[in-house]
């Protein structure tokens, strides 16, 4: 079986997120970059359905930045076999992510895709259903479990008060919830290794896909700011204060 | 100008968050309709009738509706959407779920998470774990939005909008199929619409320490249990207790954060609420940066105090 893991390079997540004074954009000069913390679970994920043997090939993808080539040796150092990078410097939107996949699957025929829920730059927790729905393929969104077998994956969700399980005829989209695994840390003999590992280079021309942007960013703007309240002595003080000065109790 | 909302329901009642759609749905300035797809839907169906300013309730049935499963869910929404504009969909576990795939159909970006309707081609949605507010506009024919509930007033009932049997779409291609479903009964509030929500975190320690802690505080108050990403993490608490930017995003009248540090996620998922407590040892916590009151303090001290202050 193989299995296709796309994965996406964004601001680390320990970062704290600067807004231009243009109000363009973020900062992003000199700013760590990291996988996308839910595609290491989803990649974490492929790599043992490889290690248990389910799985036979790994393969991650990535369309961005060339730099994004590092969040592919990440995938590679973790245990995926080869990369493929669909080099772009536009920030494309998720449904031509989704069409770009879809072009990579028709090349590659995986028989599942495992991808992160969302990313945590954009938040659109769009890209999987997006795919499932361009392949005509069923999706598993927000998987916790996932026992693949039989040419069927059965996957507990997590919903709204509990979790859920469906089965899905392979192929599928299953995306990766927080509390699906904990992704490894790559030893230093397996960094070593994913350099020698294969990285396909290719372009959204390739694939006869338009990643211009149909959506047309007006701003970025910072929240507003909530300032820090007073500190009160006791559990009696605080009583008072949510029943007499907050109306909340 | 017509907008349709996907109400969000578990068949026998109608979720809170619908209310809220619809009053996105009114900064449209068009006739809303409300789709009920489910199985056995016609209390959700009822309900939503009587909410205000619906023009009509269309109710689809079948059993892949029943569960709300993506694929079914989205091959009805897709047989309607030609007669609307936009399509709103409540940020639900549910929601979230199919809208992408109904976007993706009609060949349209979804724009995820809507906060604020500048205009009916012009949103305002929170981006890196609501560290940044994102104001687009969408030059697609259809719109297609999921819309974060906490960011509007529900509408009040007072309505009687006809309500409208449609055929629910015959299954495309593959499907999910549902096998089951624990869903923890509790007669706690739901925590995204709960008025209170007293949530613990790591400091916590352990599963049975949080429960200790915790859960009798909220139910002293009425409220909702949350946790921040930390406590669920370390096994304290379940998944679906998660407050933060990639769990439930919340904005109650009261929020109470125990041994919680405040860090961004979870800051994110509960900085719209109206006043927050905040109970930590280290005085330097940035949760004490987003709260209107602060003890610092041992919180095995603190919460017993504050049960016998509560009376």
């Amino acid at each position: 079986m193989k299995v296709l893991v796309p994965v996406k390079r964004v601001i680390d997540s320990n970062v704290k997120v600067r807004v231009k004074p243009d109000q363009t954009g973020v900062d992003l000069a000199n700013v760590k970059m990291s996988m996308n913390p839910f595609d290491e679970i989803a990649t974490e994920e492929a790599v043992r359905m490889k290690e248990k043997g389910v799985a036979t090939e790994v393969i991650a993808v990535s369309i961005g930045p060339v730099q994004a080539q590092e969040t592919i040796r990440t995938a590679l150092a973790m245990g995926a076999d080869r990369g493929i990078l669909i080099q772009t410097d536009v920030d494309v939107e998720p449904l031509a992510v989704a069409k770009l996949l879809k072009a990579v699957i028709a090349e590659e025929n995986p028989d599942l895709v495992v991808m992160g829920k969302q990313a945590i730059d954009g938040d659109n927790n769009a890209v999987g259903q997006m795919l499932a729905a361009l392949l005509d393929w069923p999706q598993a969104t927000f998987a916790s479990k996932i026992e693949v077998s039989g040419g069927k994956a059965s996957v507990t969700r997590e919903i709204d008060g509990g979790l859920q399980t469906l089965e899905v005829s392979l192929p599928a989209v299953i995306t990766a919830d927080l509390r699906l695994n904990e992704p490894r840390y790559a030893s230093l003999p397996n960094i070593m290794k994913a350099k020698k590992k294969e990285i396909a280079l290719k372009t959204p021309a390739d694939y006869g896909v338009d990643v211009a942007s149909r959506l047309k960013v007006l701003k970025i703007t910072e929240p507003p700011k909530r300032s820090a309240g007073v500190k009160v002595e006791n559990a009696a003080e605080l009583v008072a204060k949510l029943k007499n000065e907050a109306g909340v109790l | 100008m017509a907008v349709l909302v996907v109400a969000d329901h578990t068949n026998a009642a109608l979720g809170e968050a619908t209310a809220k759609t619809v009053a996105a749905a009114q900064k449209f300035g068009g006739d809303i309709d409300i789709l009920v797809a489910g199985q056995g839907a016609k209390p959700a169906a009822d309900a939503a009738a009587k909410l205000a300013g619906v023009r009509k309730v269309l109710l689809a049935e079948s059993d892949a509706l029943g569960h709300q499963l993506a694929e079914a869910v989205t091959d009805t929404v897709v047989s309607l959407a030609g007669g609307y504009d936009a399509i709103l969909i409540p940020a639900t576990s549910a929601g979230k779920n199919y809208a992408p795939r109904i976007a993706a159909k009609l060949d349209v970006n979804q724009i995820t998470d809507v906060i604020e309707v500048v205009s009916p081609d012009t949103f305002v949605r929170p981006i890196y774990a609501g560290n940044a507010l994102e104001t687009l506009q969408s030059s697609d024919a259809k719109k297609v939005l999921t819309v974060r509930p906490t960011a509007f007033k529900p509408v009040a009932d007072g309505g009687s909008a006809p309500v409208e049997t449609v055929a629910a779409a015959a299954p495309a291609g593959r499907e999910a199929s549902f096998v089951s479903e624990e869903v923890v009964k509790s007669n706690r509030p739901e925590l995204a619409g709960a008025k209170i929500v007293v949530s613990g975190g790591r400091a916590m320690g352990s599963a049975e320490e949080f429960h200790r802690v915790i859960e009798p505080l909220a139910d002293k108050l009425g409220a909702a249990v949350g946790a921040s990403r930390a406590a669920v993490d370390a096994g304290y608490a379940p998944n679906d207790y998660q407050v933060g930017q990639t769990g439930k995003v919340v904005a109650p009248d009261l929020y109470i954060a125990i041994g919680i540090s405040g860090a961004i996620q979870h800051l994110a998922g509960m900085k719209d609420s109206k006043v927050i407590v905040a109970i930590n040892k280290d005085a330097d916590a940035p949760i004490f940066q987003v709260a209107d009151y602060g003890i610092v303090g041992d919180y095995k001290v603190v919460v017993p105090e504050l049960m016998a202050a509560l009376g």
